[in-house]
């Protein structure tokens, strides 16, 4: 490793730490937009929504480089804005359109944007997970001094390609680093039902990588534990297991009672919402002024506005396109 | 130039041409390095270019086929080898659901181009969970290629063609014809994907078969030329996506077609091939239905015997052939 960082904000400077919290502002309107334009009927299907976990997105990828790979979840939008992909495309794709990331074809659950290392959203719980080792053997091969950052959640710690997957990129020594999203429920199943172990770092050990788990509430932390990983990866340290223990304020998807908790369970949680830490410590420390945080506030809803009017003005995929992108 | 080589060789010498001319290339799977494979077929490679590109995996299939997804989405051409096309089952998730739509969801934005070699076939006595034949699975999936080569020359000019291609294909062996020789040209000679061939001309009957019932049927074409029955077979090569000329060309001419196939008969690829043919003009033409011979529809048994009986043999195709010609079913 080559810097410890320290200090509350573990080396950030003001710069960084503004355009880290205009992120996680952004995804949050971006969510509650999203909400909001299914609610009127402009965007079918259904999502799944990040509200909550903004901390554990920025704070990851913030740690990473432009040219670092990420693999995302179906809980996607935020992994998305935080790599640094425009939310005029991510809307646009939102509504289905030809201008999307994926012409309109892949939808809230597929958002990519290849162009800043983000390799995609996935459905399938744990999907990405394998590719990631894929991915890493790549960068090992090609001499590259890059890495792929996975994201999954705490139910995809149950999957046996998750298993594969870690063990493989122990034994070949591959770039990769694993962030478990832990938001307590894979869809209705808590974790406390769904595993004998307090923490899904603890699985690291079968693996003999180093495993951590941290406040995934706390944005700077997983900054801190994901730089590590990014700088061990780099120098050929191999990949690293990080659980981020967060919280998804909404239901799991459109179709959720949310029968399995209480609101008293999610009330506990928003005490502790990330970008209402963040903004506090950046405030305490001097950085920030309540001006400021209003003047990001307008600029974030400035930016979703003229999403939605890009997205809107945007055309649908031609009918004659329907089979493209099958075969290359 | 070209000299006889087996079909394991073929496919070896495929690689390793693939290998010496890309960088990108590279072979991973179970036991495929100092073993030289299960099946023997990457015998030596390991010698050659070392475990970083002839790479053993632990038994993991879905990451396997995981690693083929990432890497080939990256910028490298991998090869993995699934052991025997019974475990690719193990693979599934990987390839049906990422590796075949990734290009799809991502509206165009990427390529995923890899090659899974996999032996398929009954015949070796390895009983139900290490006979199957599963290429029409993939065929069922939009995304995938399937090329199934029948003979030495083809599996090392498809092999060099599905390395060279930009999607995910898998590419079925058989493990009978691994010791089968023929003529193998020397060099770098990719053949295309897509494209039929008729291996033998006839003019009574048109026999399309796959894989090692290819080899059968021009046995079968043999035995029905001593008694006057002309059978022209057809090999499509690559079973998605399919060239649909030659073969309903072929049928045009000859107005009799049986297709066959060693997977079993319900939900097998005679069912798409027929389907092909009943569509097209051929159908104008024909004087017999349509006739499928392929496994039963039951597990691969144990029983040499019971084994034999399961799957299409030489004599089961001459006599079908033969009936289909003479009394037009």
């Amino acid at each position: 490793m080559t810097s410890h960082p320290s200090g509350p904000f573990a080396g950030l400077d003001p710069a960084q730490l503004e355009a880290m919290l205009h992120q996680m502002l952004l995804i949050r309107a971006f969510e509650e937009t999203a909400e909001e334009l299914y609610f009127q009927g402009m965007i079918h299907g259904t999502m799944h929504l990040s509200i909550g976990q903004e901390g554990s997105a920025v704070g990851s990828i913030a740690a990473l480089r432009r040219d670092d790979y990420i693999l995302s979840t179906h809980r996607g939008h935020g992994h998305c804005i935080a790599k640094g992909a425009q939310v005029g495309g991510m809307m646009a794709e939102f509504m289905g359109k030809e201008t999307g990331y994926c012409r309109g074809r892949g939808g809230s659950m597929h958002m990519a944007d290849v162009a800043t290392g983000n390799l995609g959203a996935n459905g399938i719980v744990a999907g990405g997970v394998p590719m990631a080792a894929g991915v890493g053997l790549s960068i090992q091969m090609q001499r590259q001094e890059k890495v792929i950052l996975v994201f999954f959640g705490d139910g995809a710690a149950n999957e046996g390609a998750f298993h594969e997957s870690l063990n493989l990129a122990s034994i070949w020594n591959l770039p990769v680093i694993y962030l478990c999203e832990n938001n307590q429920y894979a869809m209705s199943m808590s974790v406390a039902r769904s595993m004998n172990v307090d923490d899904v770092s603890a699985r690291a050990a079968s693996y003999n990588i180093p495993g951590v788990t941290v406040d995934g509430n706390d944005t700077i932390a997983v900054y801190a534990a994901t730089l590590a990983a990014a700088e061990r990866a780099r120098s050929g340290g191999g990949p690293t297991l990080i659980e981020a223990k967060t919280y998804r304020y909404k239901g799991h998807s459109k179709s959720d009672k949310q029968r399995y908790r209480t609101k008293e369970e999610v009330q506990e949680w928003q005490e502790k919402d990330p970008i209402g830490r963040l903004s506090r410590q950046m405030i305490d420390a001097g950085l920030l002024t309540d001006a400021d945080l209003t003047a990001l506030e307008q600029r974030v809803a400035d930016e979703i506005q003229e999403a939605i009017a890009y997205a809107q003005a945007s055309p649908d995929p031609d009918p004659a396109s329907i089979m493209e992108g099958v075969y290359a | 130039m070209s000299r006889e080589l087996t079909y394991a060789e073929a496919v070896r010498e495929a690689m390793d041409i693939a290998m010496e001319r890309d960088p990108r290339v590279f072979l991973f799977g179970e036991d495929v390095g100092v073993y030289g494979g299960a099946f023997g077929v990457s015998d030596g490679l390991f010698q050659k270019y070392g475990p970083e590109r002839v790479r053993d995996t632990p038994i993991s299939e879905a990451v396997i086929a995981g690693v083929a997804t990432g890497a080939a989405m990256t910028g490298m051409r991998p090869i993995a080898e699934i052991q025997f096309m019974d475990f690719i089952t193990l693979s599934m998730e990987q390839l049906v659901l990422q590796a075949a739509k990734l290009r799809f969801m991502l509206g165009g934005k990427v390529e995923v181009p890899f090659v899974l070699r996999t032996p398929a076939g009954a015949g070796t006595g390895a009983a139900a969970q290490h006979s199957e034949s599963l290429e029409n699975w993939f065929v069922h999936v939009p995304g995938i290629k399937v090329v199934m080569p029948s003979s030495p020359a083809d599996a090392k000019g498809l092999l060099l063609g599905a390395i060279e291609d930009p999607n995910p294909v898998i590419f079925v062996e058989h493990k009978l014809l691994y010791r089968t020789k023929g003529p193998v040209p020397e060099g770098y000679t990719p053949l295309p994907l897509s494209k039929s061939e008729v291996k033998r001309e006839g003019t009574d009957l048109t026999i399309v078969a796959t894989s090692l019932m290819v080899m059968r049927a021009l046995e079968a074409a043999e035995i029905l030329a001593e008694e006057g029955i002309s059978v022209e077979v057809v090999d499509p090569r690559t079973l998605k996506p399919l060239d649909e000329g030659p073969i309903v060309q072929s049928v045009v001419k000859t107005g009799r077609v049986l297709i066959v196939h060693e997977a079993v008969r319900t939900g097998g690829y005679g069912g798409e091939l027929a389907a092909v043919i009943a569509e097209s003009e051929a159908f104008d033409y024909l004087d017999a239905p349509i006739k499928r011979l392929a496994g039963l529809d039951i597990p691969v048994p144990y029983n040499r015997d019971l084994e034999r009986q399961m799957v299409p043999q030489v004599d089961n195709i001459v006599t079908t052939a033969r009936k289909l010609v003479r009394e037009g079913r």
